[in-house]
């Protein structure tokens, strides 16, 4: 019996995410498949995975990607799904405690990955929209909205940009500290 | 540069591929080393296995036909940083023995 939930998450609360896949997992429903906004899953014993996910560096098919898959593999964690870049794994809470990072500098990697990501989109979403608008305003083409839809999915965006530069100064201050 | 720290990691995977290991190897043997407190998440040990190639402190053995993992070892250039390092760590002990008077 497969279970889907539609859900969505903002790609700066990846770790919102992460935690409520590792919340449906200790009910006992693991994730096996996902999609845009679209989570599906098996049952399973309750707390039996760990669910964890990440941004990779390439695209899925590119063989740095493949490489990286099949040594996550040999460590025990198995590739559930993937949606664009992002790959969602999950391992066995009897083969140990399921971490991709152990240390500050890995997961200040793979935020700054995250934070280029979102800010490449945010740029161009912000330069369309307000090219739109300008346009709308001094040439009186008729109205393009679609300009608002940019500007505003860069505002949004630039939102999670501010919350994911918090979460990386909070890596940081912990790093100085500690290893 | 020869005054850098290496990372826990970086240390226990230069000790560990004074014989040649797999990933999975590395994991469990830094782990074994250090009585179960260091535990390296595979994505960090993927990052820093590169990292160590492109470095020449580690390299990766010819792949075995038989066997899709990859092996890695560790270099002559990878023993004498650990060697400047350990030194370091001895230092470090040295000092923290004589002024708390352990």
């Amino acid at each position: 019996m497969r279970t889907v939930i539609h859900k969505l998450f903002f790609v700066w609360d990846f770790d919102k995410e992460e935690k409520w896949l590792c919340d449906m997992a200790a009910k006992g429903f693991t994730l096996v498949s996902v999609g845009f906004c679209r989570y599906e899953f098996e049952k399973c014993d309750p707390g039996e995975y760990g669910v964890r996910l990440q941004l990779l560096n390439h695209r899925l098919h590119h063989p740095e990607s493949q490489h990286y898959l099949s040594f996550l593999e040999e460590t025990g964690a198995e590739h559930v799904g993937s949606f664009l870049s992002w790959i969602y794994l999950r391992k066995r809470t009897s083969e140990g405690a399921f971490e991709l990072f152990s240390d500050f500098e890995s997961r200040i990697k793979h935020l700054n990955r995250i934070i280029l990501m979102v800010i490449s989109i945010v740029a161009a979403n912000l330069y369309i929209g307000i090219f739109n608008i300008l346009m709308c305003f001094f040439y009186h083409n008729e109205a393009n909205y679609l300009g608002f839809i940019n500007l505003a999915i860069g505002l949004i965006g630039s939102v999670g940009i501010w919350k994911l530069l918090r979460k990386r100064k909070k890596l940081k201050n912990d790093k100085q500290i500690f290893e | 540069m020869a005054n850098m720290a290496l990372t826990e990691a970086v240390y226990y995977i230069l000790l560990s591929l004074t014989k040649p290991l797999h990933g999975y190897g590395i994991i469990q043997n830094a782990e074994k080393l250090s009585g179960g407190r260091v535990r390296l998440a595979a994505g960090t040990l993927y990052g820093a296995i590169n990292s160590l190639i492109e470095k020449g402190w580690i390299e990766s053995l010819p792949e075995d036909k038989s066997s899709r993992k990859k092996e890695y070892v560790i270099t002559q250039t990878g023993r004498e940083i650990l060697i400047i390092e350990i030194e370091r760590l001895k230092e470090l002990l040295r000092n923290g023995e004589e002024i708390l008077g352990g």
